[in-house]
């Protein structure tokens, strides 16, 4: 039996029963790691050393009788979480050599509830990316077909997951980044609530969309990540002090009489003819399952790329202007005067993605723009946030595609840098809502993956998860 | 031409609180170089601020005090600009015009005599950034201890109210006395925990319209500000009266009595100011307004006026003790103890100000108390000991913190009471000196200073020199 190819929640029943060890099933992640690895390319940087040594720590908690679902179960961290004493280049040069003297709140969490970490994955640098192409070290690759991309900017995550290269893996999610690429690899990814889940030691991209969340190969091991993650944090004001439920509750396979908006805007949008068919199919069924299906309306959601390529880039201008060379990270021409230091560390550091989305915010951000650019770009997002609100007046939870093609090959948009940005746009209008969203495998398209995204009202996880259970049970 | 200078100011005042702006790091000074310091702070790649309650909390109550308008939410902003000493490549602050915690507020000052009305644009909450140093020439070190520390800065409003270096002086006492007060800052102007920033500029007399302004650093004292303001508009007119035409900028003061161009302000840089969006907007309710408002204390001038009106101290007086939080509570404390307040405040702003000057000691840093003060008082009212013996037992007392009745009585220097003994000595003295008790008779009133002298020292200081002067005269010229 391959243990690497098995879910959470089945592996924890095997730990408890005693049928294998902590250790053993850490062992048989790495031992895969090592075998495809080289094709695949999910990580930067593996932890085997510390993984043995957290895999045995779990193993006396679980001989303890410690009950904690996720103990001794491996987990993989984006390379954007701050992980103690564990290098966090965030894909990026400028990070090449950093190592945080402290841990992420989510890691913390994962290592309170005794999970096992086995590496750090790539990433699109800063998170700026729909396809991992603009990491700063390498491209990782699609499972299902190494050609293509493995989707953006937590593809590192979602290529271990899909690869069995780690059980389970927290990606982050700005405008789709854990969707797009969970929809790219077929495996199943939450962007929570905004304000749910810590972003302490999230290394911001840009803060009033940066969320982190779950990147699984089942719904339930992605409601079981969910308890482990979620919660107020008195290190981050903008995490909200709400309980928290037991997310595997709303896993009762069961939709009758629950209200699915389509967001009509959502299918035409340049979404490709196969992919809604698949996405299409998945309604009926859950509408033959007992929902009741309606079309709704998000008139601004078109305008949700141009609202997020203002905000994004200039909170990205402001966050990203502290790697500068003073303090840590790569550090250029010292000799030259500390201004001649930072402008040679920025240039060197920095890839093209990064340095325009640099440029572009601050240009969005300078006098005499602000009110043409930032400001009118957050007046429109309060409009795109009412259309939600609105459609949540009809209907519990909308169901969508989740990008509008399926994985594209690597280099095949390098060219077009709107198509590649296009590959966010049914995502993205989540982020600027602030709402949870979770993108579920439906029917391939010509064998490649294809991701239906049901989206929900604030801090209502539990019926995007429960809407999303339901489909996983009915493809059996 | 007569040239008025205006001049407006902009203070900034390190919060006195336990932890740092935005996370849990000590704010006290003196440490080693970079060791009151966090991955907060020092602003390591995914980090994040929370605002420090307290510090919210001193900037509402002083925005109180000076009867502001308080904002229903505390909003940060970011200050985007590259520099080593600042650790994210922002500072969040409030910024400028939208949503300070406190806005268009007063104090009053007193100017000859009469009540002058300094108006307050504003009142706002950031943090403050690292120091750099420059050991060597070619390179730099920074010290990050006080990156994040709370800091407060009050900005006067405009057209300015203030015309003279007296008057921003003035005003300067009265806002450190305030915040003293309220205890949100030490008032340190030499250690840099209150800094002065005026910016000034002059116009012909009767004109409606403002010069040009430059702005003024370095300012340490209440001296220098007086001296630089003054110098700088004085410098100014001369610039304009002969023709030439003011820059733009700022400059620093240089204690040896002159202003110098730092650099100019001219071009000023784009901060790129939005909504720090890391923190969540702090609602600031009318409950929590009202329940910091009754924590004002009297303040400084209701105090010096009723100082005035109630125990009759002159104005100059009343303003010596009501300066600083620490005398004027002290002053008071003196009071209930039943100390007469005249004499109370002449110990005060006589021996002990001066003994504390000499040590450089603060009211409330020695074993002499209030109750001291009333306990010598009173032994000096009723005669127990003379006021000479006063100012020993005071020293001592001042050293140890014995209470004066006991150092009285344990080493015996009540008054000498007894008429008979005081004869005596006066009888022997006259004796010793026939020739200056020849002059006292031919008229030379100016010699019993030296007879009342050589009693008093007979009696080691114990004796009354009134009545020594009486019985002397009594034996000589009766
Ligand atoms: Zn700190």
């Amino acid at each position: 039996m391959e243990l690497h190819t098995l879910t959470a929640h089945e592996l924890s029943r095997k730990l408890r029963a005693r049928e294998i060890s902590a250790l053993e099933l850490t062992e048989a992640v790495l031992a895969h790691i090592e075998r495809v690895e080289p094709a695949i390319q999910a990580y930067i940087t593996p932890t085997p050393e510390l993984a043995r040594e957290q895999a045995k720590q779990a193993q006396a908690r679980i001989d303890q009788g410690d009950p904690s679902p996720l103990l001794g179960i491996p987990v993989a961290l984006k390379d954007n979480m701050c992980t103690e004493g564990v290098k966090t280049t965030c894909g990026s040069q400028i990070l090449h050599n950093f190592v945080p003297p402290y841990n992420a709140t989510v890691y913390r969490k994962l290592q309170e509830a005794g999970a096992v970490l086995v590496g750090k994955t790539n990433l699109d640098e800063f998170a700026m990316g729909s396809s991992t192409e603009n990491s700063g070290f390498f491209t990782s690759r699609n499972p299902h077909d190494t050609e293509r991309v493995p989707g953006g900017s937590s593809g590192g995550s979602t290529a271990a997951v899909a690869a069995h290269e780690t059980i389970l893996a927290l990606g982050s999610d700005t405008g789709g980044s854990i969707r797009q690429p969970a929809s790219f690899c077929g495996v199943v990814g939450m962007k929570p609530t905004y304000g749910r889940v810590s972003r302490y030691g999230l290394v911001a991209y840009a803060s009033s969309l940066d969320q982190i969340g779950p990147i699984t190969k089942d719904v339930r091991d992605c409601a079981l990540l969910m308890n482990a993650i979620s919660g107020e944090d008195p290190n981050d004001s903008t995490c909200v002090q709400l309980p928290v439920p037991d997310f595997t509750d709303a896993l009762v396979d069961d939709v009758k009489g629950m209200r699915l908006g389509v967001p009509k805007e959502f299918f035409a949008q340049g979404v490709q003819p196969e992919v809604v068919t698949s996405v299409r199919s998945a309604i009926d069924k859950l509408a033959a399952a007992g929902a009741e299906v309606m079309e709704v309306s998000l008139p601004t959601a078109e305008y949700g790329l141009p609202i997020y390529y203002i905000l994004a880039p200039a909170e990205a201008s402001s966050n990203l202007a502290r790697y500068d060379g003073t303090r840590y990270g790569l550090r250029e021409g010292f000799e030259e005067g500390h201004i001649r230091m930072m402008e040679k560390t920025r240039a060197k550091g920095f890839g093209n993605e990064v340095l325009q989305r640099v440029m572009i915010g601050t240009y969005a951000l300078s006098a005499g723009y602000y009110d043409a650019f930032y400001l009118k770009a957050q007046q429109a997002r309060t409009l795109l946030r009412r259309d939600f609100e609105r459609a949540f007046e009809q209907c519990d939870a909308l169901v969508c595609p989740t990008s509008p093609t399926p994985a594209f090959k690597i280099g095949e948009l390098a060219d077009d840098p709107l198509a590649m940005k296009l590959a966010d746009v049914l995502t993205i209008p989540v982020n600027l809502a602030g709402l949870p969203g979770i993108s579920v495998p439906c029917a391939p398209v010509n064998g490649l993956p294809v991701g239906l995204q049901i989206i929900a009202k604030p801090f209502d996880e539990a019926t995007a998860l429960r809407v999303a259970y339901a489909w996983e049970q009915m493809q059996g | 031409m007569k040239y008025i200078p205006s001049v407006g100011m902009e203070v900034h005042a390190q919060l006195l609180t336990n932890s740092k702006m935005f996370c849990g790091c000590p704010t006290h000074f003196g440490e080693s170089p970079n060791t009151n310091v966090c991955p907060i702070c020092l602003g390591l790649p995914g980090t994040l601020p929370v605002p420090n309650k307290r510090a919210i909390e001193h900037v509402i109550r002083t925005s109180l005090a000076l009867n502001c308008t308080i904002a229903p939410t505390a909003l940060f902003y970011r200050k985007n600009y590259f520099y080593p000493d600042l650790t994210k490549g922002y500072q969040i602050s409030q910024y400028g015009e939208e949503h300070p915690i406190g806005t268009l507020g007063w104090l009053e000052i007193v100017v000859n005599g009469e009540r002058k009305r300094i108006h307050i644009r504003r009142v706002h909450l950031e943090e403050d950034t690292g120091k750099l140093f420059h050991f060597v020439p070619g390179e730099s070190e920074v010290d990050y201890n006080r990156c994040g520390m709370p800091l407060m800065e009050i900005v006067t409003d405009f057209p300015p109210d203030i015309h003279s270096g007296e008057e921003a002086k003035e005003y300067l006492v009265q806002l450190r006395a305030i915040l003293t007060y309220l205890g949100v800052c030490d008032g340190k102007m030499e250690e840099g925990s209150l800094r002065c920033e005026p910016n000034i500029s002059v116009a012909p007399e009767g004109s409606d319209t403002l010069g040009v302004k430059t702005e003024l650093k370095n300012l340490n004292s209440f001296r220098s500000v007086v001296r630089g303001i003054d110098f700088e508009a004085q410098r100014q007119s001369e610039v304009l009266e002969s023709g030439g035409r003011i820059a733009q900028e700022t400059r620093g003061w240089n204690d040896e009595g002159f202003s110098f161009p730092m650099r100019s302000k001219e071009g000023e840089q784009d901060y790129r100011y939005f909504p720090e969006p890391d923190i969540v907007p702090v609602v600031i309710d009318e409950a929590w307004i009202e329940s910091l408002r009754a924590t004002l204390p009297e303040l400084p001038l209701a105090k010096w006026e009723r100082y005035q009106k109630e125990f009759g101290l002159s104005a100059y007086d009343s303003g010596v003790l009501t300066a600083d939080y620490e005398t004027a509570r002290f002053f008071e404390a003196c009071v209930t103890h039943k100390a007469d307040p005249k004499s109370a405040c002449n110990w005060i702003t006589g021996e002990l100000a001066a003994k504390l000057n000499a040590d450089n000691k603060r009211i409330d840093q020695t074993p002499f108390t209030p109750a001291h003060v009333a306990d010598l008082l009173s032994l000096i009212q009723n005669n127990t000991i003379t006021s000479r013996i006063a100012k020993d037992v005071f020293a001592e007392a001042y050293q140890n913190g014995r209470m004066p009745s006991e150092i009285v009585q344990s080493q015996g220097l009540t008054q000498i009471a007894d008429e008979t003994a005081l004869r005596s000595m006066a009888q022997k003295v006259i004796g010793e000196n026939p020739d200056i008790v020849e002059k006292l008779r031919s008229g030379k009133e100016g010699v019993m200073g030296f007879l009342v002298g050589q009693v008093m020292k007979e009696s080691k200081g114990r004796a009354n020199p009134q009545r020594v002067q009486e019985i002397l005269r009594e034996e000589i010229l009766t």
